[in-house]
C-alpha cells in the first residue's frame, strides 16, 4: 500500500511533566513500530494559550507528529490518543495530496509567468534589480464607471 | 444606468456609485465614498498553502465575534474562501482560534 503522509497534533494538559510528554511519544513510536510507518519529524511547540477552556484549563502543550504510514495506522493511533488520559485534543490530517497540489499551484504559477516574460522578449526570470511589479490596471476602476453596460 | 451596479439587488437604482467590487451587495452608497477595490488576499500574495497552523494568517479572517469572515468582505477568492474554512475549522478543533467569542 502506498505510504501516505499525515499530520498529528495533540495538546497535553499543560501540567504534564517531561516525562509524561516523552511517554506519550514512545506510545505513538510503539504503535508505528507495530503496524508499519515512519515518524518523520517531531515539533513540540511548547506550552501555547487555549483559544478557548477546555476543562478548567487554559494552556495547552502542544505537540507535532509528522508520519508516514498507512489509514490502518492512523485509525489506530487515533484509536488510542481517544482513550488516552491526559490529553486535551487531537488532530490528524493526511497532507500529502494537499501538499502535491499546493506544488502544483506553485508550478503553474511560476511557468505562466516565465511563458509571459519570454512572450514580452526578457529572460524567463526576474533579474536583480528589476524592482516590484508594476501596479498597473489600479485607476480604470476608479470612477465606478462600467463602459461595458452603457 | 450607468451607475448603477451590474446585477444588483432590487432597489439598487441608479443611487450609490456601483463600484465593481465582487460580490458586494449594498445599495445605497453615498456618493463619492471612495470604495477599494477588494482582492483575495491569497491570489496577491501567494499563498497556495493555507495552513491551519498558521493562526496568525487566520485570525485576520476570524472578526470579533469568532465567525468566519464572508467573502464579500474580505474579498478572497471562492477557491481561497473554501481552502480557508477548512483551515480554520481544523484549527478550532485544536483549541488555536475558537468556536464563539462571546
Amino acid at each position: 500500500m502506498s505510504e501516505r503522509k499525515y499530520e498529528l497534533v495533540y495538546v497535553m494538559k499543560p501540567d504534564a511533566t517531561e516525562a509524561e510528554v516523552a511517554e506519550q511519544q514512545t506510545q505513538i513510536e510503539a504503535i508505528i513500530a507495530r503496524v508499519g510507518g515512519t515518524l518523520e519529524k517531531t515539533d513540540p511547540w511548547g506550552r501555547r494559550k487555549l483559544a478557548y477552556d477546555i476543562g478548567n484549563h487554559k494552556e495547552g502543550f502542544y505537540v507535532l507528529h509528522l508520519i508516514a504510514g498507512s489509514g490502518e495506522l492512523m485509525k489506530e493511533i487515533d484509536r488510542r490518543l481517544r482513550n488516552t488520559e491526559g490529553l486535551l485534543r487531537h488532530l490528524i490530517v493526511r497532507v500529502d495530496e494537499h501538499e502535491r497540489k499546493a506544488d502544483r499551484a506553485k508550478n503553474i504559477r511560476v511557468e505562466d509567468s516565465r511563458r509571459r516574460r519570454v512572450a514580452r522578449g526578457l529572460p524567463p526570470d526576474r533579474q536583480p534589480g528589476e524592482g516590484p511589479q508594476a501596479q498597473d490596471g489600479d485607476d480604470d476602476d476608479r470612477d465606478g464607471f462600467d463602459p461595458t453596460e452603457a | 444606468m450607468a451607475f448603477a451596479k451590474k446585477s444588483g439587488p432590487a432597489g439598487s437604482k441608479a443611487r450609490g456609485r456601483g463600484a465593481k467590487a465582487t460580490g458586494d451587495k449594498k445599495d445605497g452608497q453615498r456618493r463619492g465614498m471612495f470604495r477599494r477595490r477588494k482582492v483575495c488576499k491569497f491570489c496577491a500574495e501567494r499563498i497556495d498553502d493555507i495552513n491551519y497552523k498558521d493562526v496568525r494568517v487566520l485570525s485576520g479572517f476570524v472578526p470579533e465575534r469568532g465567525k468566519v469572515l464572508p467573502r464579500r468582505i474580505s474579498g478572497t477568492c471562492a477557491l481561497h474562501q473554501r481552502k480557508l474554512r477548512t483551515a480554520i475549522m481544523r484549527a478550532r478543533q485544536i483549541a488555536l482560534l475558537p468556536y464563539v467569542i462571546d
